[in-house]
């Protein structure tokens, strides 16, 4: 059981950087259509965003992996 | 400021360093290496499912294939190097006891078969670990918990590699722009130079800014470790297959490195935003608290991001493979290649992309450090 309630938590965890990236790479993609010259900036500004959230989602990840050995 | 006479000075020393570590395992390596006719469980549960697999559980019927335990062995740290089948390269041990300081080979456990004993403790390979034997045959817990494990593990041996490969391809590079100066860069050198020049002008230069020369050895270090140890992750076959980057110490030690870096060059606008940030003085006590925690917590993420990925990527990898022993039939081996293979491709991106977001995090920071106010 401690398994299964783990892998729930991961993929809550999952959910919320899904959203997150999502709202980023999209609003990336309007800005480089609308100023196309600006992409290699807009580029970089969204890896950074994107890293920023993924390590949020990451910490759920890596507690829901401890949390399924129970020790 | 010029420091390559120092950087030369420390080459010859880790070339050094090097060779004597080479030396050391070519010497030892026809002593350590051996083939056991045994099947052992522990380190070849896949072998053992595979056979399980052909065999219809004929001949080890008794012995289920758990995903799991194969796929966290296969990520975990190890005292030997799987090669393949039932052989396996032993890795010396190197162990600090209450006893003493005592070095022998990771063969003499025999896949954790046996127990070894030296002149000082008896070991045993207990999970992986090593743990000492007391004198009724058990494992004494105590003792153990003393013991200290500094051994050239799998991990480490692995790290190696990569830091021989590195030293070999920036050396020759390196030698290469002496002899060719003023030239166009040729070989390795047109390889080697877009990268370099992608680590200065698009990480170093736009986040910490006129005075980025003083950090760019840092900044390709780290950049050029974390990517070749990544890439060499990937490689399924002997040199490499480890997952040193998804090893939490490595990470730790790599933002631990970035931690003091960006606290030794904070110039004093970095300690005032942090000890007396400009806020409502009813802030203040909240502020503090939250920028000291600011100082920890950025390596932190870093440790935790570049160690997660990695790690995540192995699993996936490890779980598509373990497909084939959960269904139990060949059929599945076409799907589960396709999705690796697409999985490998895209940990090649991957593998890029941590060792630019760990580098660029890092120039980051330390742009936050150095920033000057105008």
């Amino acid at each position: 059981m401690v398994g299964s309630i783990a892998a729930i938590g991961a993929g809550l965890a999952v959910i919320g950087a899904g959203i997150g990236i999502g709202q980023v790479g999209g609003k990336a993609m309007e800005g480089i259509a609308r100023q196309p010259e600006a992409a290699s900036k807009i580029q970089t500004a969204m890896i950074i965003a994107a890293a920023l959230i993924e390590g949020a989602a990451l910490f759920g990840v890596v507690v829901a992996l401890l949390g399924n050995n129970p020790v | 400021m010029d420091c390559s006479h120092v950087f030369k000075f420390k080459v010859n020393r880790l070339i050094v360093v090097f060779a004597l570590f080479l030396a050391f395992f070519s010497v030892a390596s026809p002593a350590f290496s051996q083939v056991d006719s045994v099947v052992v469980a522990q380190d070849t549960a896949v072998v053992a499912a595979h056979a399980e697999g052909e065999s219809h559980g004929a001949k080890h019927g008794a012995e289920k294939f758990e995903p799991t335990k194969v796929i966290m062995e296969h990520i975990a740290d190890s005292h030997m190097w799987h090669l393949w089948g039932h052989t396996s390269l032993p890795l010396p041990v190197i162990v600090y006891t209450p006893a003493g300081l005592d070095v022998f080979s990771s063969g003499n456990f025999h896949h954790g078969e046996h127990d070894y004993t030296s002149a000082k403790n008896t070991y045993r390979l207990v999970e992986d670990k090593v743990k000492i034997v007391g004198a009724d045959g058990q494992i004494d817990e105590a003792a153990s918990a003393k013991l200290l494990d500094f051994s050239i593990t799998k991990n480490v041996a692995a790290m190696f590699v990569a830091i021989a490969l590195i030293l070999i391809v920036f050396l020759s590079v390196a030698g290469s722009y002496k002899k060719r100066a003023g030239k166009g860069p040729r070989g390795l050198q047109s390889f080697i130079e877009p990268i370099i020049i992608f680590v200065r002008d698009d990480i170093a230069k736009p986040n910490i800014g006129h005075n980025y020369a003083k950090f760019m050895p840092y900044l390709l270090t780290v950049f050029f470790f974390i990517w070749f140890n990544n890439v060499l992750g990937l490689v399924p076959i002997f040199p490499g297959g480890a997952n040193v980057t998804g090893n939490i110490s490595l990470t730790f030690v790599l933002s631990f490195f970035t931690m003091i870096i960006v606290n030794i060059n904070g110039n004093k606008n970095y300690w005032k935003h942090i000890f007396l940030p400009n806020v409502p003085f009813w802030l203040w006590p909240l502020m503090v608290i939250v920028e000291v925690i600011g100082v920890v917590s950025k390596p932190f993420a870093l440790m935790i991001r570049l160690f997660a990925n990695i790690t995540a990527g192995h699993i996936i990898v490890l779980s598509l493979i373990s497909l084939i022993f959960i269904f139990e039939t060949v059929a599945m081996a076409p799907v589960s290649i396709a999705f690796v293979l697409f999985m490998d491709v895209l940990e090649l991106l991957v593998a890029f992309l941590q060792a630019f977001i760990f580098t660029l995090l890092t120039a980051l920071f330390i742009g936050m450090a150095v920033e000057e106010h105008h």
